[in-house]
């Protein structure tokens, strides 16, 4: 998959086809550009070479002179309105994804990348995904600003810690691609890469089961919302001192301030960290801060547990993985058997689960 | 090379005094773009040292010459010093001070106690790089990002940061002082559309840096604040917003690339019109389209943050803007082609690496459309398609230019001309060591090789090869005038006043100038780069 020279990089991703289609154009203005300016100066030094010390130069008419100065004025213009135009628009779809995505997790640190699927598997510098499904990655950082590059899917979204970015793809040509990182991140930057592998749907279907032994990431999240002994106040069953959090995801939070915000991930997040930032109208600012005591991964899975809070079985855009139902099954898992297979299936192509990382 | 030329008119600046303390307090502009040339020369070639050293190491794709932490020291170094000590400072310090009241016939700048002050700015604050430097470096990259520089790296972060700071300082009075020089000091007649395009280029890049190099001085002093005392500012985990720094940071640093290359551009335009004897093309149009860079300029910066989380709307309107700047600088390259058509073209070394300049900027100022474009720039950001696109601006632009002027303005300085074939030969050499540089690094950058990398991927090995050859060529060319300069000082034929049989004030006057520039303060009556009259004026 890695030859030892390359003139272009592998096309694997609706994007990188629509990136591609664009540099096409760019290449081209360019070089008309450049071909049209050296030949004109090697054509003008050429033919107006100094024959004598005193000889008389020419110029061009006003008039002339004011057509040409409008020409490179507006014809390079117009040409990179058509750049901006387009690559604004590919960029517009870039930063959009589709609805159907499936959601995969992802945490940067210093020097890996930890990626978590929503059935709980967890991958260390390696994200298997299916061919011809669109992934949206949610991403986060623990330290550091790192930046998520696949350079086969003309894909790049920084990582920043604190917040959560996305970025998507749609994978079109199975195989193991590059994962860098892109954004210089300190002392082992350029060892923090990793593969992205594109699978068949099937072969994926039974990685996807052998893969984590473990459950997914909602039932984790709901362990911990126990652990956390979140329940005592943010009851389910009746009135708590802070709101009942059945099928608040994605709905709109009315605040004190009389302001409301869309309860997201970022919302989430910051409740847990932060909880007196955003009061809830009627509530008290009573909440802990749980900074310190929940990592990145855990508000993931903190989050994916309050998704799937309340959301009615199968009610959600139906192939979304958010869409975990109250009983929290976890996705794909048949039993022992299905692993086994998926286990001759993976060193059948060279690959090894990572271990799974308990805390 | 500043003690001891010999040169024919006895009452010349470099022998109007003798002495280090001469040098060390005078308030003389020549002298003082003398003592810059000093500084800046040891700062490039230190820089260079790293670079050399970076392109050994990505010979091969193992990080096997230098440990990680020294690769990403020497990168940061690299651009640390070459940005903030040699191409912001180059050809403004240098030829600027040498040339600004030359070329509007007055015998000094506004403030010359000021401009020496700046050079000692400057020192400081590169001693204070240097000191950084030896007592263990800075691993945080030119660019500084937090929270990396606030709370992780183990270097000397702040050290570093209140060098620039420093450097800042010598940046924001030279500028001051060659605006007030230009409004208030130029000589009877020399109205704003008889000056020479250097000096509009100049007065251009001088604004930029009055206006934006304090916005770069308060972000390293929050970035100081941060790591010392943990305020949150930029680091999320105190508070902070990380991106809030980039915001900041390249709301200097962009405008910053105009700051190196408009000098260039205003270098290049002289040459043109010098070796083809004829007025520039389109004089207003590339007058103006300086100023329009430098206010343009500044409203292009966040097309350095497409990726970093900001509002695509927002980047909508950065990318807009961008192409909004990249219109002058197409306008100057299609008249500078304009200025060579029926003129007298020959081809002396500054006018080769004029042509190298528009070739070069010319493939630079492309490949910046492209990465303007948010799509492309997407997968290409912080990649070595960018690291090529910023040095073809920066190296294959300011730096070519810096030589041109250098050889034509050389004999000026010095009263010697320099050696014709030789320097011909290293304008050659360095055209295709620099193409065999960076090219390859478009290719690598489109393959995505991500910049600021020790270890590779192996399929990027032959275009690291490429480029290491080619930056050994390229370190050849700058040696060769480093050599054929200092041996001119002696050896190189007498320069008589006025060589190239140009037209601008500066060539009015003996080589080496009087201290006091003009003998009879001069007064203009015809517009630059009239060479028809000149003809007249100086046969014999």
């Amino acid at each position: 998959m890695n030859p030892t020279f390359q003139l272009l990089p592998d096309q694997a991703s609706t994007t990188a086809r629509s990136v591609d289609h664009l540099s096409i154009y760019l290449v081209t203005v360019a070089i008309i550009f450049s071909t049209l300016i050296f030949s004109l100066i090697l054509l003008f030094a050429i033919k107006y070479r100094r024959r004598s010390d005193h000889e008389r130069t020419g110029d061009i008419s006003e008039k002339v002179a004011f057509m040409l100065e409008m020409t490179w004025t507006i014809v390079p213009f117009g040409l990179m309105l058509v750049m901006f135009g387009w690559g604004a628009s590919i960029f517009f779809e870039m930063s959009r994804p589709p609805d159907d995505a499936m959601n995969v997790y992802v945490v940067g640190k210093q020097w890996m990348w930890k990626t978590q699927h929503l059935g709980g598997q967890r991958e260390i510098n390696e994200l298997h995904v299916p061919l011809g499904r669109s992934v949206k990655l949610t991403m986060t950082s623990e330290d550091v600003i790192h930046s998520f590059y696949v350079p086969a899917f003309r894909v790049k979204f920084d990582v920043l810690p604190g917040r959560y970015t996305t970025a998507w793809f749609k994978p079109t040509k199975p195989g193991r691609y590059h994962l860098f990182c892109a954004e210089y991140c300190g002392t082992l930057h350029s060892g923090m890469i990793g593969s992205i592998y594109v699978m068949e749907p099937a072969e994926y279907e039974t990685w996807l089961a052998g893969g984590a032994g473990g459950e997914s990431l909602a039932a984790n999240g709901q362990k911990l919302f126990e652990y956390l002994a979140c329940a005592n106040c943010h009851r389910t069953d009746k009135p708590g001192r802070c709101p009942n959090l059945m099928g608040l995801f994605g709905k709109p939070v009315q605040l004190t301030t009389g302001e409301a915000v869309k309860a997201d991930e970022a919302y989430i997040r910051e409740s847990i960290l932060n909880p007196g930032a955003k009061i809830v109208a009627g509530y008290q600012n009573i909440m802990p801060s749980f900074q310190g005591l929940v990592t990145e991964e855990d508000l993931l899975q903190l989050i994916e547990y309050i998704k799937a809070l309340g959301a009615p079985a199968g009610q959600q855009g139906a192939p979304t993985e958010g869409a975990i139902p109250a009983g929290l099954e976890r996705r794909g898992t048949t039993g022992g058997p299905a692993g086994g297979s998926a286990n001759v299936e993976r060193s059948k192509s060279g690959r090894r689960p990572e271990p799974e990382q308990k805390r | 090379m500043i003690t001891a030329p010999t040169v024919q008119t006895p009452e010349s600046y470099l022998t109007a005094d003798y002495g280090v303390k001469s040098w060390l307090l005078t308030k003389d502009h020549k002298r003082i773009a003398l003592l810059y040339l000093a500084v800046i020369t040891f700062f490039f070639f230190l820089g260079g040292i790293f670079a050399t050293i970076i392109r050994l190491e990505l010979l091969t794709p193992n990080g096997d010459l230098v440990s990680p932490q020294t690769y990403n020291k020497l990168f940061s170094l690299h651009g640390i010093i070459m940005v903030f000590l040699f191409l912001i400072p180059s050809i403004p310090t240098t030829l600027g001070n040498f040339l600004v009241p030359l070329m509007i016939g007055c015998k000094d700048l506004a403030f010359p106690k000021l401009n020496l002050l700046s050079w000692y700015i400057l020192v400081a604050g590169g001693l204070f790089v240097l000191y950084a430097m030896l007592v263990g470096g800075v691993d945080t990259g030119w660019t500084f990002y937090v929270p990396f520089s606030t709370s992780y790296a183990n270097t000397y972060v702040i050290l570093t940061a209140v060098g620039i700071f420093i450097i800042g300082f010598s940046s924001i009075l030279t500028g001051l002082n060659f605006i007030v020089t230009i409004h208030r000091m130029r000589a009877p007649g020399l109205t704003w559309f008889r000056l020479p395009l250097f000096i509009w280029s100049i007065y251009a890049t001088s604004v930029i840096q009055v206006l934006a190099t304090p916005v770069l001085a308060v972000t390293l002093l929050l970035i100081a604040v941060e790591r010392a005392f943990h305020f949150g500012i930029f680091d999320p985990a105190l508070g902070g917003d990380p991106v809030l720094f980039q915001h900041l940071f390249w709301f200097y640093s962009h405008p910053a690339v105009y700051i190196m290359v408009l000098p260039g551009m205003g270098v290049i335009s002289e040459l043109i019109a010098a070796y083809s004897r004829k007025r520039v093309f389109g004089y207003r149009f590339v007058a103006f389209s300086s100023v329009a860079i430098a206010v343009l300029g500044f409203l292009a910066w966040g097309h350095h943050l497409f990726v970093s989380s900001m509002s695509v709307y927002a980047g909508m309107i950065f990318s807009l803007l961008s192409y909004l700047v990249a219109v002058p600088s197409a306008i100057k390259v299609f008249n500078w082609t304009a200025t060579l058509y029926k003129g007298s073209v020959s081809y002396e070394t500054p006018m080769l690496y004029a042509f190298g300049f528009i070739g070069l900027f010319t493939i630079g100022g492309l490949t910046g459309a492209f990465l303007a474009a948010m799509g492309f720039d997407a997968h290409v950001t912080d990649t070595y398609f960018v690291v090529a696109h910023f040095h073809y601006i920066m190296v294959g632009g300011t730096l070519m230019a810096y030589l041109g002027g250098m050889h034509y303005w050389w004999p000026k300085m010095t009263g010697r001309m320099y050696p014709e074939g030789w320097a011909k030969l290293s304008a050659l050499v360095v055209f295709l060591g620099f193409n065999l540089t960076f090219f390859p690094q478009f290719i690598l950058g489109y393959l995505g090789m991500p910049r600021r990398y020790q270890a590779y991927p192996d399929e990027f090995q032959v275009y690291h090869v490429l480029s290491t050859a080619g930056a050994s060529v390229l370190a050849v060319g700058y040696l060769i005038p480093a050599i054929y300069f200092i041996w001119s000082l002696r050896y190189g034929a007498i320069a008589p006043a006025n060589p190239w049989r140009a037209p601008g004030l500066e060539w009015q006057t003996t080589s080496p100038p009087p201290t006091e520039n003009f003998d009879i303060t001069p007064v203009v009556t015809h517009e630059a780069y009239d060479y028809s009259i000149r003809e007249e004026m100086t046969v014999g």
